[in-house]
């Protein structure tokens, strides 16, 4: 529908058919959920257990994070809305800005917009599947800590977070 | 029927648009925010008092405001518009009063705008800019899109802007273009904020609308198609970038097995499999030129096998040359094939183009050797200048932490090596990060340090003492005669060699864990002593060659007595019967021969390599493979944990591969010259060992203890190589120009010395004035003041690039310093002002403790700056504290705009 205006004006044929495909997938996940018609019940959600179903988001370790902090009710049911919303800012075309704002809320695992240690430590056993050591995880989450915070607050808030992305070689996602 | 879904799926967001706007009002007003912010709150206050008082009279003005208009716009043609305008009116009209209270300030205060434009004529200029300023709300704020009426909406935009910009002045124009200007910038940035879809879309639609629009007044709309154009060509070329990238990381050969590889194994194992790869695309040039230029032109437009004798087997040899075991040798067939220098013959053009064989034969030998140099040291440079940029470790934890996951793995097993992979990088920066921090007594290191060098170099000398001694021992048995000595006196050369081999490694192995390096220097430093260590073995390998050479050279100069003699007697005994008749033919493999020492020397080398292969191949299928096989099936029946105990699974030694990949190579090196077939043996042993190799990492080694970065030690292997390389060719340079070619076998026979293959040619084929500016240009004379000149520029270049260096060390240590500095300011300016706060708290409560929490906030936020404009990269700003006030005072983040204050 209209909500291919967004990705730009000039070229919403294109767009409508990104939007028509990313219904079709957002249909594939569960059918019996999802109708073809979407003209008269918008209020629609698809639990979390299914998106992430998803081979683009199977093998990730953040899924789980991803599909809450794109979903409105921060539990992971998704409304089409929101998962428009996954895809736009997941895709490779989107600006870093605001890959940099969204990558923030993920990692953000208690939503206290900070990135402080407790949340380093989960993204690093998820990222290393649980495999160092305690003192190891407690060493790296120091030393990020120590790296990146700017002002001694012992965690990372937005600002130091974008300063620290912006710096980064390879922060394409 | 697909166009009719989404016909029908667009209406129904409209509608749901519709009910989602109603509930999303407090949404898209914050996003006007900045509009509010230019209008003053009282003049607001006194529109909507208008607006309201207006409301009443609204249809009669109406009216009467059309009629206004009707006559302003008598020329223009849009009057069947006009009178649907007024019906819209009306209809607006109705629905505004209805929707008054819900909407705020909806279309009405629109017409109100209008109306006071068109009464209040002598407030004109001023009325009209805030009208426009309605105007861009009410785009904003369409929150209603009527679907009954859109039409006429439209219409009634397109009315409204065709009359302004001719009523404008100059400096309302300019403030429409940067309004319009704002909104495409709004457009453009719009997918970086992080709204949800619905109000992204809303204010895009509204933005679009605008700028369609006022775009068309101010004539600026041509360059949407153009935009549209660009837009679509660069997504286009981005998706042709990536394609492109993707195809070529396809085209790099086992790039996929190397990162498996690394990702389990760490880089430092990743590195051989690289250096490997790099030696294998070497191997494939050197093969392309001996193969191309020498083998293939002999073999097809040479004299064929069988028509002059130094291409035939001999008589003597002829029963088992077709045998296995003569051909595994390269005797027989083989040895009388293009793979050796002895079939070549001494032609000087061949085939029907005049292919000059001897001096293409001389030319690729001198060609790999140099284009090898050339290769080496180019990469060298490289690294070089790699490792002397990059590295920029400020953010190495953050970084790895929030950047390493790739998004776009969807497949099992690529995700289970990137989780490994990831995990090895962590070790990798911890271990690094331990060395850094480990600092213990420094004299016990260093006094640990001297004494492990001191045995390696008893070690070393030990060990060279004794290869001397037996190779002069095994010269003395050769003089003697081989058959007169035991097995063991025999091989004994050889043995020694290999026990030394085998042991001393080991040796150097517990040592060096004396000295504590850390894990990569370790390895560099055990590199090196074994390096050491098998230029003994290079050293009695070229002297027993030297040995054989000389032997041979004896021999040749009997046999050439001899054949003299033969060739003497066959002449006396045919002519003297009858001197008319044609001169007997005598079957090539009768013919008596030279022992031709470059054909010995080749075939050396091609059995040397081969047998190295074999042993490499059979050591890794034995300690490796088989190793891990008893290991993992006999651990269920056996005493203790075969595992975790004393066999284990083995590592990947880095070290003796590497070096035995840079040993092959130098005998690659060293022989090619007399066997053009060694390239293309090498190529094969490198393509093997790839796929052999990778599979017995990945099946029987278990990654090293301490996993560690390979960085840097590139170029340490590309060091070795190059010593290799210049050891390797001096003994073949030193072949080449010392001692002259056998008589009758290869491209060179009957020629004084190999090089003059390029006299010959210089003075047959060019012109006489290029051999006299030839040999001007080698007088010594002029050799001599050229080397001079290239010495001091290399002098020069040398010292240059030193001092750039030391500038660039000494900058990074300066930056290095600013990042500590300015962190270290942040750190005490957020400190100050926390303490700064607290004082204030604390003498606030002193004053009056009675004030409620509501109170106090205005009170603090107006003492600091707003969280935004502590983040505008000032660092060094004491005020700056944006987490602070976030944290103690959350709430202080929901006082509206500072202008209040």
């Amino acid at each position: 529908p209209e909500l291919d205006l967004l990705v730009g004006h000039g070229q919403q044929d294109e767009d409508r058919q990104d939007v028509s495909l990313l219904h079709g997938r957002y249909r594939e996940l569960a059918p019996h959920l999802v109708p073809l018609d979407y003209t008269n019940n918008p209020d629609i959600k698809v639990p979390m257990a299914l998106i992430v179903t998803m081979p683009e988001l199977k093998e990730n370790p953040f899924r789980d994070r991803i599909v809450e902090t794109f979903s409105e009710d921060g539990q992971g049911n998704m409304s089409f809305n929101d998962f428009v919303d996954m895809f736009s800012a997941l895709c490779e075309t989107s600006p870093r800005e605001l890959k940099t704002i969204y990558a923030f809320k993920i990692y953000d695992f208690n939503r206290d917009n900070f990135i402080c240690k407790e949340d380093l430590q989960k993204t690093l056993n998820k990222l290393t599947k649980g495999e160092l050591t305690p003192e190891e995880v407690t060493l790296v989450c120091d030393k990020a800590i120590e790296e990146a915070d700017l002002d001694a607050d012992s965690k990372l808030s937005f600002s130091d977070f974008e300063n620290m992305i912006s710096k980064a070689p390879d922060f394409l996602r | 029927e697909r166009e009719k879904h989404k016909g029908k799926r667009r209406n129904g967001d409209r509608q749901k648009n519709e009910r989602e706007n109603q509930r999303r009002k407090r949404p898209s007003k914050l996003v006007q925010g900045i509009r509010e912010e230019s209008q003053s709150k009282t003049e607001r206050r006194e529109r909507s008092r208008r607006r309201r008082r207006r409301a009443e009279h609204e249809t009669s003005i109406h009216e009467g405001n059309e009629r206004e208009r009707d006559q302003t716009r008598a020329k223009s043609t849009k009057s069947k518009k006009n009178i649907k305008n007024e019906k819209t009116r009306k209809l607006e009209g109705k629905e505004d009063g209805e929707a008054q209270e819900r909407s705020g300030k909806g279309k009405l205060k629109l017409v109100c705008a209008k109306n006071e434009e068109k009464i209040e004529s002598g407030d004109q200029l001023k009325e009209k800019e805030k009208a426009l300023g309605v105007k861009k709300k009410k785009k904003k704020r369409r929150k209603k899109p009527e679907t009954s009426e859109e039409g006429d909406d439209e219409e009634e935009v397109n009315n409204d802007g065709e009359v302004r910009p001719e009523l404008l002045s100059p400096e309302e124009l300019e403030k429409l273009k940067d309004a319009v200007d704002e909104k495409k910038k709004l457009i453009q940035s719009l997918r970086g904020k992080p709204w949800p879809m619905k109000q992204k879309l809303v204010t895009l639609r509204e933005s679009q609308l605008f700028v369609e629009k006022y775009e068309g007044a101010l004539g600026k709309g041509k360059g949407r198609k153009l935009y549209a154009y660009k837009v679509m060509m660069t997504k286009k070329w981005m998706k042709f970038q990536r394609d492109f990238e993707n195809f070529k990381t396809a085209c790099i050969p086992w790039e996929m097995k190397i990162k498996e590889i690394e990702s389990h194994f760490g880089s430092s194992v990743a590195s051989y499999f690289i250096f490997l790869r790099w030696m294998y695309g070497i191997n494939m040039i050197l093969f392309g030129l001996t193969f191309g230029l020498v083998m293939v032109p002999e073999a097809l437009m040479g004299r064929p096998y069988g028509s002059i004798p130094r291409k035939t087997v001999p008589r003597a040899e002829e029963a088992g040359a077709m045998d296995f075991a003569v051909l595994w040798d390269f005797g027989g067939y083989a040895q009388y094939s293009v793979l050796f220098y002895g079939y070549y013959n001494n032609q000087r053009a061949i085939g029907w183009f005049k292919f000059r064989m001897p001096l293409s034969y001389f030319l690729v030998g001198v060609g790999t050797v140099a284009y090898s140099y050339m290769v080496v040291i180019r990469t060298m440079a490289r690294n070089a200048n790699e490792s002397g940029i990059g590295d920029d470790n400020s953010f190495n934890f953050s970084w790895k932490m929030f950047t390493s996951w790739d998004y776009l793995i969807g497949n099992p097993e690529t995700a289970d090596n990137k989780f490994a992979s990831i995990t090895t990088s962590f070790k990798e920066a911890i271990l690094e990060e331990q060395e850094s921090r480990k600092d213990d007594n420094i004299h016990l290191t260093r006094f640990l340090r001297v004494l492990a060098n001191f045995l390696v170099l008893c070690c070393l000398a030990g060990s060279g003492y004794l290869i001397y001694f037996v190779v002069r021992r095994s010269q003395k048995f050769a003089l003697d005669g081989l058959e007169n000595h035991t097995w063991w006196e025999r091989n004994e050369v050889n043995m020694v060699m290999s026990l030394l081999g085998m042991f001393c490694p080991m040796l150097f192995d517990v040592i060096s864990t004396l000295e504590n390096y850390h894990p990569r220097v370790a390895l560099q430093w055990q590199l090196g002593r074994i390096f050491a260590l098998f230029l003994g073995n290079l050293y009695t390998f070229i002297i027993a060659l030297m040995d054989a050479i000389n032997l041979k050279r004896k021999e040749e100069k009997v046999v050439k007595y001899n054949i003299t003699m033969w060739e003497a007697s066959l002449y006396n005994g045919t002519g003297s019967e009858n001197s008319t008749a044609p001169p007997i033919t005598i079957h090539p493999a009768d013919v008596p021969r030279g022992p031709c020492w470059e054909t010995m020397v080749g075939q050396e080398f091609v059995r040397l390599i081969i047998s190295d292969t074999m042993t490499t191949y059979i050591t890794l299928l034995i300690g490796d493979f088989l190793r891990a096989v008893l290991v993992r099936f006999l651990n269920h029946c056996w005493c203790w944990d075969l595992e975790a105990g004393f066999p284990s699974y083995s590592e990947f030694d880095v070290s003796g591969n590497v070096l035995g990949l840079i040993f092959n190579q130098g005998m690659i090196w060293m022989g090619a010259f007399y066997a053009p077939c060694l390239p293309a043996l090498n190529l094969l042993r490198l393509h093997v060992s790839m796929y052999l190799q990778c599979w017995a990492v990945m099946c029987c080694n278990v990654p090293q203890e301490r996993v560690f970065k390979a960085s840097g030690s590139n170029n340490f292997y590309m060091a070795m190589l190059l010593v290799i390389l210049f050891l390797s060719t001096l003994p073949a340079i030193y072949t080449i120009v010392t001692i002259p070619p056998s008589f009758d076998c290869g491209p060179f026979s009957g020629k004084n010395r190999m090089f003059d293959v390029i006299q010959e040619t210089l003075e047959s084929d060019f012109p006489a004035w290029f051999s006299k500016v030839f040999s001007y240009a080698s007088n010594p004379g002029l050799v001599l003041p050229f080397i001079l000149l290239m010495v001091l520029a290399i002098y020069y270049l040398q010292s240059t690039s030193k001092s750039y260096k030391e500038a660039n060390v000494e900058l990074k240590k300066k930056l290095q310093m600013q990042n500590e500095e300015n962190k270290k300011k942040n750190k005490q300016a957020a400190l100050k002002a926390q303490m700064d706060l607290e004082e204030a708290r604390k003498m606030y409560h002193g004053r009056n403790p009675s004030l409620s929490a509501g109170d106090r906030e205005p009170q603090f936020s107006a003492r600091g700056p707003g969280p935004r404009n502590g983040h505008n990269g000032n660092h060094g700003n004491p005020r700056y504290l944006p987490g602070f006030r976030q944290q103690s005072e959350p709430r202080m983040c929901r006082v509206p705009s500072l202008e209040r204050h």
